[in-house]
């Protein structure tokens, strides 16, 4: 046969060839079917552990308890010991290397969010005491006169 | 070689080639492994607990970088008011992420509006974050193999590998994927990987000072959120779309979608 029918078919086959060798270099080795099957389970194996190694910022209470056990004595008696300390005074990330110092949030919209009465008659919102936001002394912070880590009103 | 003989080798070679073939699919151990593995990630939520104070949708924002000031989110809170008029009325202010601090409903375009105590019937507040399915429709939609499974049945998007389609974003049923304003990838809730994978808490669940939050381990019988599926009376959103969530919630009404 003639050289021209052979060269498209030549063309072809380097292009097929070409996309074969681009994609050896280009998906990496552990890309395929894992675990879970080819529906659900088609990906890159080594993503699993990118994900796992993702940066926590939060810690816990027993990570600021390492260091500030003075302050947790007086909270932990109280009855909002169940609001984990960083909900307030922020996530630790690197604390105390990086930031040194965390922000702590002690605003009025911290307290009403969960002290803002509103009548919810099937969730636990009606069992905690709540003020009306507008009415309760609105223009000062909650904090002048509650303390956050004993609310308790007798010993205000 | 007679003729015979021929057809007879070829009948033995055949099917032995096909015993041998189906015998080692039946065998595989991997796959035996992914049908009934030791861990399988599940979540426990109990609406009458939640008390719609939107410390979990600030703390996985923060958790996982999601910016505050942008309207995505990973998890959010909804609240339901009903009526004695039959009415029901949903929303959920920026996903509750200053949680719900005034008894006035936000009615998007319709501006907020407030029902009166003494019309009201029902009112609590449903946490929504993502199901990751037993069958994910996102997971199937996936054009390039971005999104996936992993083998304890926690759904994970791959930033490096995703093109932005947003197909999964449309696939989802439960609308908790989105775009996400930096990484400019579909992103999802991934039950705080990095921190259960490690033997941590989602933060979403160290956040709620009430317990409404739980994560736990469907295939360990002593787990307590295993212990409330298997004994309590919970359901899941949306089972219709038979994509087998793995979100259980307790205190579930039929008007919640």
């Amino acid at each position: 046969m003639k050289n021209h029918v052979w060269r498209p078919l030549f063309v072809v086959l380097g292009l097929v060839a070409g996309i074969l060798l681009f994609r050896l270099v280009y998906v990496p080795a552990d890309f395929g079917t894992q675990e879970q099957g080819y529906t659900f389970g088609f990906h890159r194996l080594g993503n699993e552990q990118e994900w796992k190694d993702y940066p926590a910022k939060y810690k816990n209470n027993s990570y600021c308890t390492e260091c500030h056990d003075d302050k947790v004595k007086s909270w932990e008696a109280s009855a909002h010991a169940i609001i984990p300390c960083e909900n307030c005074h922020g996530a630790a990330f690197g604390h105390p290397d990086k930031p040194e110092k965390l922000t702590i949030d002690r605003s009025r919209d911290l307290c009403i969010r969960c002290h803002a009465k509103l009548l919810m008659p099937s969730s636990g919102r009606n069992k905690i005491a709540g003020i009306d936001s507008e009415q309760h002394n609105a223009k000062t912070e909650c904090v002048e006169c509650h303390n956050p880590h004993n609310p308790s009103l007798e010993d205000m | 070689m007679k003729r015979r003989d021929f057809l007879k080798n070829t009948a033995v070679f055949v099917s032995g080639v096909s015993i041998s073939l189906s015998a080692l699919e039946f065998i595989d151990p991997k796959e035996l492994l992914a049908a009934n593995p030791k861990l399988r990630w599940g979540f426990l939520v109990n609406t009458y607990k939640c008390v719609g104070c939107g410390f979990c949708v600030k703390a996985c924002k923060i958790e996982n970088d999601i910016p505050l000031e942008a309207h995505v989110t990973r998890t959010w809170v909804e609240r339901y008011v009903m009526t004695k008029s039959g009415e029901t009325i949903r929303d959920c202010p920026n996903g509750a992420l200053a949680g719900y601090t005034s008894k006035l409903l936000d009615e998007n375009a319709s501006g907020m509006r407030l029902v009166p105590d003494e019309e009201i019937t029902q009112a609590f507040f449903v946490p929504k974050l993502c199901n990751q399915c037993s069958t994910p429709a996102c997971v199937q939609v996936c054009p390039v193999g971005a999104t996936y499974q992993t083998g304890d049945g926690v759904v994970l998007v791959d930033r490096k590998w995703c093109i932005g389609c947003g197909y999964c974003i449309m696939g989802c049923p439960y609308g908790v994927r989105f775009f996400h304003p930096i990484e400019r990838v579909a992103d999802k809730c991934t039950f705080c990987y990095h921190r259960i994978s490690k033997g941590g808490n989602t933060a979403c669940a160290q956040a709620c000072p009430f317990g409404a939050r739980q994560i736990g381990n469907l295939r360990d019988p002593n787990d307590p959120v295993a212990k409330a599926v298997m004994n309590e009376r919970v359901g899941v959103l949306r089972s219709e779309y038979g994509t087998k969530p793995n979100v259980y919630y307790i205190g579930l009404n039929e008007e919640v979608r």
